[in-house]
């Protein structure tokens, strides 16, 4: 067999079929940026859990899982809930990192219905088994508080939202004055990165909103960092787990092929 | 499973086996010592690595199911469930979703091969219909599937999907509400889907047997489209065909791992994070990639009936292939003119995909409408005519000779 | 020469080797997502232990609580019922055990609320020894929740339990 000529039409091949997939992402990708209508396209930011060729190596900053946590609880919770989460996923490996006795006192921060003995309801302090509490009963009663509009639920936020990461950190401090001439609807906010510029939410960090219990300055953008930060690790709570596997995965697939590629060529040596 | 069989069972066991069910002499005549054309390159492995993504996307989607719940309320709730407790359940899972796309990925460049070499001409016409019987179930099972985990892509698709069958005169409307089990896309919608996804694969399994057993009777093509000569021109499927495609299935997997541990939710939109809600419409409904060049065909036609008819043709065009090209030569190696109209096709179908992504409006409805017009036309007046007209460059005379003479100066003695 | 041609067939053979045993090692790698994935899953396990309040259980009354889907009695004994079940002889025991091993403290008895027979849960305070009685098939147990009269083979299990506190027991 002719090796060279093999080889070559096996790289022509894989090019080939690597632009096909490329273009067919691309396609994708361009869809949703149209979704937006004439919103800004969000600023990528260096994000911990992204370091590395193709985020290979990235993991949680886990400070900024334990202050982006601290956002979410004394601004966000207000009016987002957090459903899919369980307080003990917050001592889960991969995650914030809180330890068990923590989270079970944070958990009994909240409190819960249940019956009692007669039959009647009560309100007991939540376990680490009980997930996070909605701040509305249901989506009727979020919207009359809102003004019309739905606070979402933000526990896959970061994967629902084309920009993902990138996308929430910039509408968050991205909020400004609208320019002269815009005109923006009854209760709401000039944000260039929303739908149509203009959002229901009301600018929710400020400098100093809250206190780190590190002392790390609580400026919009470490708030804003932080709780992104957090709301990937709700989105993707395996995400460590997975790009260690896939590191291992993808070095013995490369060491599978090297010896499959050497033994089929050892087998078809005596067809030259 | 042509010819005459070799196998001689050895053992005791073998030999009482044989004679009651002959399930060792067929696999070993059929994969062990079934005389393979010498000369197929690597196009030819994703045979292999086809029939590896259905058992990767079977088994996968059989342990999903034990813990995925098919109701309108708790459906999304549960896929979230999987993601987030069960052992493991966010790698089954990222492998099943992201397993679709790659089972797509390959099973059109294994139908571009079989465009390029000619695999569907005369004698291997059956072979190539129940390929695209397979292609048919899977975007079947593709799109049941993709309603299942009941976001807003799910059920906008499913909405959109299953309204152009209202298309159909007189008895659309019956069949959309048979479709729904109800009066719009609901639970009962839902719990079906899951039940034809469930269901479908095993049929595709079924065909693909029946391919295989077309594909044998012929024997395989090859790169240079002519007929085995005889024994010098083949080799034993196993360990020489074997051994190749189990290289090629790694370096797929790869890819695939790549997407599974790296990018899981690059290949899916971010709609279908959002759950299902009947009231609000996402702002632009795409497809998954692998469907937009079908969907873009969709919307090319200004009409609700001829779109849909269109989407349709353009896949059941792909049965009266066989037919339609007139070139007695297989591999398009060997046709000058034909090789630069399937680039121009390959150009026209990734178009298409392209275009699908773009929401219809302005130029490219133009676009659309002009790439629609060259996918048909490839069928219905480029392969026909070309074939007419083209004069093919010489055929070698058997598979062994070429490999001979172009085995360069310095071929390595026989060991 | 033989030497030559021996040493490619070992290098053959090593390579054949290896290549059948990594690509062995990866099926058995990738199998076991697809098996552990029947195992009981986080939220399953969340639940494996609880906590019991038992600062409202009077003298002579029984709390049942639901552990591991399971139900779970826990009764504080008046000293006639352990006095009792201290008494009894283990030769007269069809599974013999002394009351202080089935419990931490014999004030309070915290076992499975499951017959051993074929799993109905027993009624408390009745039967033949004024322990438990499974109207099932007509097992009796003493008040030590030991097997006494019927077809149960063995006595009520005691789940792993401990004390946090005087009040609050964990069990699992």
């Amino acid at each position: 067999m002719n090796y060279d000529n093999g080889l070559r039409r096996f790289r022509r091949g894989t090019i080939a079929a690597w632009g096909l997939l490329v273009v067919c992402a691309l396609a994708l990708n361009i869809g949703p940026s149209f979704a937006a209508g004439d919103a800004k396209k969000p600023k990528p930011h260096d994000w911990s859990w992204e370091s590395g060729p193709a985020g290979i190596t990235g993991t949680f900053d886990r400070g900024a899982l334990q202050r982006g946590f601290k956002v979410y609880k004394e601004v966000c919770a207000a009016c987002h809930g957090l459903k899919f989460i369980a307080f003990r996923n917050l001592a889960d490996p991969g995650g914030p990192g809180f330890s068990a006795d923590e989270v079970k006192a944070i958990a009994s921060e909240y409190t819960k219905e249940v019956l009692d003995e007669f039959g009647d309801p009560v309100e007991v302090p939540r376990a680490p088994f009980d997930h996070f509490p909605s701040p509305f009963a249901n989506e009727v009663q979020a919207r009359a508080s809102n003004n019309g509009a739905y606070p979402p639920d933000l526990s896959v936020i970061n994967k629902a939202r084309a920009g993902g990461a990138d996308y929430i950190h910039s509408l968050l401090i991205g909020y400004k004055d609208a320019p002269a001439g815009f005109e923006l609807g009854d209760g709401m906010y000039y944000n260039e990165y929303f739908k149509n510029k203009q959002i229901a939410m009301a600018p929710p960090l400020f400098e100093d909103i809250i206190e780190y219990d590190d002392g790390t300055p609580a400026t919009i953008e470490q708030l804003s960092e932080d709780v992104v930060t957090f709301l990937m690790w709700t989105a993707e709570p395996k995400l460590e787990e997975r790009k260690r596997m896939g590191f291992m995965v993808i070095i013995y697939l490369i060491l599978m092929a090297a010896l499959l590629y050497f033994t089929y060529r050892r087998i078809w040596s005596d067809r030259h | 499973m042509s010819g005459h069989s070799t196998y001689e069972p050895t053992t005791g066991f073998e030999k009482w086996l044989d004679v009651r069910l002959p399930i060792v002499r067929l696999v070993y005549d059929s994969f062990i010592v079934f005389p393979t054309p010498a000369n197929l390159n690597y196009w030819w492995t994703f045979g292999g690595i086809l029939t590896v993504c259905l058992a990767i996307q079977i088994v996968t989607g059989v342990v999903l199911a034990m813990h995925y719940v098919a109701n309108a309320d708790m459906a999304f709730q549960s896929v979230e469930h999987i993601m987030r407790n069960v052992n493991y359940g966010w790698l089954i899972r990222y492998v099943h979703a992201n397993g679709a796309s790659m089972f797509f990925l390959a099973v059109y460049i294994h139908m571009f091969r079989g465009l390029y070499y000619g695999s569907y001409k005369e004698p291997r016409e059956v072979l190539w219909i129940l390929g695209v019987l397979i292609f048919l179930l899977m975007v079947a099972t593709a799109f049941l599937g993709y309603v299942l985990p009941w976001g807003q892509m799910s059920f906008w698709a499913a909405t959109v999907i299953t309204n152009l069958f209202g298309a159909i005169p007189y008895v659309g409307e019956a069949i959309r509400e048979l479709l729904w089990g109800g009066f719009s896309v609901d639970n009962p919608t839902l719990n079906r889907f899951f039940s034809l996804h469930y269901l479908l694969p095993f049929v595709i399994a079924g065909v693909v047997v029946l391919h295989i057993w077309a594909l044998h009777v012929p024997g395989n093509n090859n790169p240079l489209g002519i007929d085995v000569k005889g024994p010098q021109d083949t080799v034993p499927f196993h360990p020489y065909y074997t051994m190749k495609d189990a290289f090629g299935i790694v370096v797929f997997l790869i890819l695939m791992s790549y997407f599974v541990f790296f990018n899981p939710t690059i290949l899916g939109h971010t709609d279908n994070y959002i759950e299902a809600n009947p009231l609000v419409t996402p702002d632009h409904i795409v497809p998954e990639w692998y469907f937009l060049p079908f969907y873009a065909i969709l919307r090319a036609i200004p009409d609700k009936l001829m779109g849909v008819i269109a989407m349709f043709a353009s896949i059941a065009i792909l049965f009266i292939v066989p037919w339609l090209d007139t070139s007695k030569v297989r591999s398009t190696t060997f046709r000058p003119l034909y090789k630069i109209f399937f680039w121009v096709f390959v150009a026209d179908c990734i178009l298409l995909g392209y275009l699908g992504a773009m929401p219809a409006e302005g130029a490219y409805v133009i676009w659309a409408r002009l790439a629609t017009a060259y996918y048909f036309a490839h069928f219905l007046v480029i392969l026909p005519v070309l074939g007419l007209i083209e004069t093919p460059r010489k055929l070698p005379e058997s598979i062994s000779k070429p490999v001979l003479s172009s085995s360069g100066p310095s071929p390595a003695p026989a060991e | 020469m033989a030497d030559a041609i021996s040493d490619e067939t070992n290098r053959r053979d090593f390579l054949y080797v290896a290549t059948a045993g990594v690509a062995g090692v990866g099926v058995a790698f990738a199998a076991w997502p697809v098996i552990d994935q029947m195992n009981p899953s986080a939220d399953v396990r969340a639940l494996a232990t609880i906590e019991v309040d038992i600062s409202q259980i009077a003298v002579g009354q029984s709390l049942t609580v639901k552990w591991q889907g399971k139900p779970v009695f826990i009764r504080r004994r008046t000293q006639e019922e352990i006095e009792v079940a201290e008494a009894v002889p283990l030769s007269d025991l069809p599974d013999p055990q002394a009351d202080a091993d089935r419990t931490e403290n014999p004030e309070w008895l915290v076992m499975l609320g499951i017959c051993t027979h074929l799993g109905c849960v027993p009624l408390g305070e009745q039967g033949d020894f004024n322990g438990w009685f499974c109207p099932c098939h007509g097992s009796h147990y003493d008040t030590s929740g030991r097997i006494r009269k019927g077809p149960a083979p063995k006595n009520l299990e005691i789940p792993p339990y401990e004390f946090l506190s005087d009040s609050l027991i964990l069990i699992g």
